[in-house]
Formats: C-alpha cells, structure tokens, sequence
C-alpha cells in the first residue's frame, strides 16, 4: 500500500478473527488493528479529523499554539501531526497517567500542564478551558465536543467495519470522549440499524472520582445515548484479566482501555450464546501495551497491578 | 431482592462513611426508596423529579441502567448497584 505522507496512511486498519478467544460455536470475534495507526492508536483518526476542520475553516493558521485535555493518546496523536505542521501544542493532563505517556508526548515536542491527580480528567478539562479563556489565540481543539472527532468514524472507521464485516451484529468501542462510538453508532443506524452499538466504560477507583460536587460531573458534549445500545463498567482487574488472555490466546498485545472492551465484547458474545444467537462482534482495539508496560499490568500479580492502577486514570 | 449498593466517595457522608449498603426492591427506583429510608438525603442527590441525574451514572452488574430501564431497571437477589459521578475519559 503506498500513501503520499505518513497522515494518509491514518486508518484502513485490518480486522482480524480471534478464534480462540470467541466464547462459544456461532459467536466470533473480530479485532480492528487501531494499533496499526501512525502514532499507534485510534487517536489519530479523531487529531486529523480535528486538524484538518480547524485548517480548512481557518481556526488554526501557522504557527498557532494548540491546547488540549488528554490523558495521553490524543495528545501523542496531535503531537505528531503539530510537529509535522509547524504548530506549538500543551496538553493539559493529570498527573497520575503513566510515566511513558509523558515520555511520548515529550519526545514529540509537546509541553505538558498537569492537573491534579485528585481532580482527574474532569480537572484536566477544567483546566484547559480556562486556559483558553486566558488565551484567545490559542486554538483547542476539545475533543470531548468537536464534530470531527466523532465525524472521523461516521467517516472511515465505522464503514471499513462493515466493509470488511458486512455480516456484523455487534461493534463494541471504549466510551471516552464517546467520539468512536457516536462515529460508528450513527454509520450503522443510518445504513444497518440492526448493528448493535456497545460502549465499554473504564471504571477507576476512588480517587480518579474525587469528593467533587456530583453537580460537577462531566458528560462529553459529543455524547448522544440514542447511539448507544448498551453501556459496561468494567474495572482494572477485568481489563488487566483480558488484555493478558488477549495476549496469550491471540498473540495480540493491547493497551488496557482494550482490555475492557474485551471484557464487554466477551459479556456481549456469552448473551448471544445463551439465547441460542449467532454473532459477529467486531470490538477496536485502541492501542498496543507498550505504554502501560511500567504499570505492571503484563507483568505483576492481579492483586498488585489492581492495586496500582487503582489511582491512575489507566485508559 | 437484596441488592448492595456501592457509594461513591462523595456521597457517603449520608451513609456514615458506608462504602457499600444493603437495599431491598425489584426496580432500582423500589431500591432506592428502601435506602432513603434508613439514609436520608440520599435519593435527592441521585433522582431529580423522577429521573437520574445528569450527572449520576448507575450500574446494576456493570450495566449502565439508562439502557435498561432506568430508574425502572429491574433488580434480582444478589445484584450489585454501583453509583458513579460521571468524568470525562481519553
């Protein structure tokens, strides 16, 4: 395959069978290979999706300072694409996200402002809407709110799926910004509604949730339930559990936000089974592991990668 | 039907400092209910005119309840009800 720069080649990512994690006769699994992106996640769709908004509607000109909340892949995604084009980018991040993260986004040139581990993401947000509010000519990007976010996967991710599985029954994606599965959920209920759309929701621990005003919550601008059929909390232990059977069953080494949406696609084909259904259940694979390795998650017990992850914002 | 219902941090001064509660009742409302009745003040910060607030998530066995049913969302012997402010994630 031959693009004309490294920001073509952003998705048309493989689907790959995983036979021998699939729960029962009937009930397959698919993977989409998000990993097999530019800097390594799904991200990069949403960033160039965003970048190239802003470029054509001129809110980003040369030069411009770019800001934005991240718990890390967006940041790494925009980071690339700022380098690339010339743009100064801060990522507003809290402080409790793995160390290699940081690493990453600092090796692409991005400076990071961190927010409060106790304030979580929410904070982080918080935070960089301030910011902005200090600084007009800063340009963010605010993936937790910006169409071409979600737009990118109406767009590309959402059609290669059924391209590749057009006898897809259900898509299982992370619920983050919520942008992949608004993307992907509003593809399918205008051209196969029968597809069942179903978000896998990171669960923390305690501190990630703060003693903040329940009045203060956050809900992502993007996040439109009819899109949505079903919703799955699932905690560190289940997604560490996963993303090491993913490992030693399927050869396939996934981040940890992966890891949950295993767990729900598993929970999804147990279902299916149990009412005598068959299934093809295509679910993302966002990113590879690499940059959860110092978290012990492949490595250590159960009880202390638990317990480790516990106070991160681990996916 | 006895369910436990786990209490985020934040509310938990109205179950004195209870991280986990029992409750009785075959919809989440009807659980609900039951667990005002022993902590009040609960209920008010979760349910606003007869709906979950905006920004209160709630989960029975790790499902969110806005897909399966609400505050009508039934409940069974030994489900787990997990409440969780809503935060922003990627």
């Amino acid at each position: 395959m031959r693009y004309d720069s490294l920001a073509d080649s952003v998705g048309h990512t493989p689907l790959v069978g995983l036979p021998r994690l699939s729960p029962a006769e009937g009930v397959r699994l698919w993977a989409k290979l998000e990993d097999r992106n530019p800097t390594g996640s799904i991200k990069d769709r949403a960033a160039l999706s965003m970048i190239k908004k802003a470029e054509a509607d001129g809110t980003l000109r040369p030069g411009a300072t770019i800001l934005e909340p991240t718990s890390g892949n967006t940041g790494i995604s925009l980071a690339m694409a700022a380098k690339l084009a010339g743009y100064r980018l801060i990522c507003v991040m809290p402080e409790n996200t793995s160390i290699e993260r940081k690493q990453i986004l600092a090796m692409w040139g991005a400076e990071i402002v961190s927010s409060s581990a106790a304030g979580g993401s929410n904070e982080a947000v918080a935070v960089a809407k301030k910011l902005a509010a200090e600084h007009p000519d800063w340009v963010m990007l605010y993936q937790y709110g910006n169409p071409a976010n979600a737009e990118a996967h109406y767009l590309t991710t959402g059609p290669e799926i059924a391209a590749d599985l057009p006898e897809v029954t259900h898509v299982v994606a992370g619920l983050g910004t919520t942008g992949t599965l608004m993307g992907i959920g509003r593809y399918f209920r205008e051209t196969k509604p029968e597809v069942k759309i179903i978000a896998a929701e990171p669960r923390y621990g305690e501190l990630v949730y703060g003693l903040r005003n329940l009045d203060e919550g956050f809900v992502p601008e993007l996040y439109d339930s009819q899109y949505v059929d079903s919703r799955f909390s699932v905690g560190s232990r289940d997604a560490v559990r996963r993303v090491r059977e993913l490992l030693d069953r399927e050869g396939i080494f996934a981040g940890l936000s992966t890891g949950a949406i295993v767990h729900a696609a598993l929970a999804q084909g147990v279902r299916a089974a149990k009412a005598g259904q068959t299934a093809d259940i295509a679910l993302i694979i966002c990113d590879g592991g690499w940059k959860y390795l110092s978290t012990g998650a492949y490595t250590a017990d159960l009880d202390s990668a638990e317990d480790f992850l516990d106070g991160q914002v681990w996916a | 039907m006895a369910v436990e219902v786990r209490i985020p941090t934040i509310l938990r001064t109205y179950t004195q400092g209870e991280k986990a509660v029992q409750g009785d009742g075959a919809t989440l409302a009807q659980v609900i209910d039951d667990v005002e009745g022993r902590y009040p003040g609960l209920k008010a910060r979760l349910v606003d005119e007869s709906a979950l607030r905006r920004f209160v998530n709630v989960y029975v066995n790790d499902e969110d309840v806005r897909f399966t049913g609400g505050l009508e969302a039934p409940t069974a012997d030994g489900d787990v009800v997990v409440v969780l402010p809503a935060v922003a994630g990627g």
